[in-house]
């Protein structure tokens, strides 16, 4: 297709494949990370490490597109994430460190609502399929501000098989889960990359998702930036 | 646009579950109004005098009042996030959201805004046009009010600079909605106030969505 795209592995682009090249990205004057290059073929898992303060929810908000680049290019295939930003979002499911979870609302109002806003149509039976995925069933009807931490976490995880993307971004979902959810979590990841998705995965404990690839960021420079 | 009207919906629920804002806004409106007759006497030549002002300027404060509602707990929570990496353009997301908020907000102060006419001494041939002028300039007050509330979402404790930054700008609504009152209950034709009015409206129905989805851009990064 198009001359120099060589970045992914086999040499020829993949037209459902995320690939970061050169990018570098500067939080308040600090270099955050230079020169880091990635690709995310279908069906793969990347883990994602590192220490704190390393840029690893920096990177997965860089792949979602809320945060843009300082320099390189993120590409879906040969398309520039920029250049069709709507279908970007459409692609990718993120899941990040805060669960945004409504009080006031029900288990399953928070998973209809959300999923009416990305314009997925799911019936009853999809709802209580993804509840049921991460340990939720019986919970449906309960406002929302009486789950547990864990509960709230997964919740938010259920938002996954609600309203299905090509690409998941998980910033540290295994926090406050419990090794049964965890368990169930590996078990969404996998059911989801054999279906030829893929995952970005930050995080800290080791999760058995058979993965393909590993990505580890280094503690960030100290130095000022020259921006 | 089913996902626009998802939005709109999801927000008059969590107004309606958590029920605060609608009730405080119009017990507010209410009781600044209810002030003006015990703080200045019950004279109604003087009160019918000021009535068009006191009740417009206890709106632009109760609409101030619920302001930071429109994105604050969305983005203390996480959901602001997920909206934006939603399929609706911010700039979408920015006029349900206003929307929402004048359903919930300005929608109550066109409908108490005649009885605190009444409270008020309002001339009688002024009600008509105090609705109509309420009607135009309330939506209008959400819209301008949104840029502010998506310029200081990151800010904790924000309040007070909201209401800096947009109280200035509240001005032109405030002069054009007194000036039609005072004109209906004067006898002359309020027909060019509103029609300022229905243009400080569409003006904000074309910039605020813009101006607020630039706001929260800057504010998620």
């Amino acid at each position: 297709m198009e001359p120099g795209l060589d970045v992914t592995a086999a040499g020829q682009p993949d037209n459902e494949t995320l690939c970061g090249n050169d990018l570098a990205c500067i939080r308040g004057q600090r270099v955050v990370f230079s020169g880091l290059s990635f690709a995310l073929p279908p069906g793969s898992v990347t883990v994602l490490r590192g220490p704190n303060g390393a840029g690893k929810s920096t990177l997965l908000r860089l792949a979602a597109g809320l945060l843009k680049p300082a320099t390189g290019t993120l590409r879906w295939g040969a398309q520039d994430i920029e250049a069709d930003r709507e279908g970007h979002r459409r692609r990718i499911r993120y899941v990040g460190h805060l669960d945004a979870v409504k009080p006031v609302l029900s288990v399953g109002e928070n998973l209809s609502m959300w999923a009416a806003l990305y314009g997925a149509r799911p019936q009853a039976q999809d709802i209580a399929g993804a509840l049921a995925a991460f340990d939720l069933a019986g919970l449906a009807a309960l406002p929302a501000r009486f789950l547990s931490a864990g509960q709230r976490r997964r919740l938010n995880l259920a938002r996954l098989p609600v309203a299905p993307g090509r690409l998941w971004l998980l910033d540290e979902p295994t926090v406050s889960l419990d090794s049964a959810s965890v368990g169930l979590l590996e078990a969404a990841i996998r059911q989801h990359v054999a279906g030829g998705g893929s995952v970005l995965v930050a995080t800290h404990s080791d999760l058995d998702v058979g993965a393909t690839a590993h990505m580890t960021l280094q503690a960030a420079h100290r130095e000022p930036a020259d921006a | 646009m089913l996902e626009f009207w998802a939005l709109v919906r999801r927000d008059l629920l969590l107004a309606r579950r958590q029920g605060s804002a609608t009730t405080s806004v119009a017990v507010f409106f209410v009781l600044t109004v209810t002030l003006f007759p015990l703080g200045i006497g019950p004279e109604s030549s003087l009160l019918a005098r000021v009535a068009g002002g006191v009740i417009w300027v206890a709106a632009l404060l109760a609409t101030m009042l619920s302001l930071d509602r429109v994105y604050q707990s969305d983005f203390e929570d996480g959901s602001l996030d997920l909206i934006a990496l939603g399929p609706l353009p911010l700039e979408l997301v920015a006029l349900a959201k206003t929307f929402a908020h004048w359903l919930v907000t300005g929608l109550l102060l066109v409908v108490l805004s005649p009885v605190l006419g009444i409270l008020m001494q309002l001339d009688s041939a002024a009600f008509g046009t105090l609705v109509v002028a309420m009607a135009l300039g309330t939506p209008a007050l959400s819209l301008i009010g949104g840029i502010g509330a998506a310029l200081t979402v990151s800010v904790k404790r924000g309040g007070v600079l909201l209401s800096l930054l947009i109280l200035p700008l509240y001005i032109p609504v405030l002069i054009f909605g007194v000036g039609a009152v005072d004109a209906a209950a004067d006898g002359i034709t309020a027909r060019p106030h509103l029609l300022m009015l229905g243009a400080i409206l569409l003006f904000s129905l074309v910039l605020s969505p813009v101006a607020s989805a630039l706001a929260l851009r800057l504010n998620l990064e």
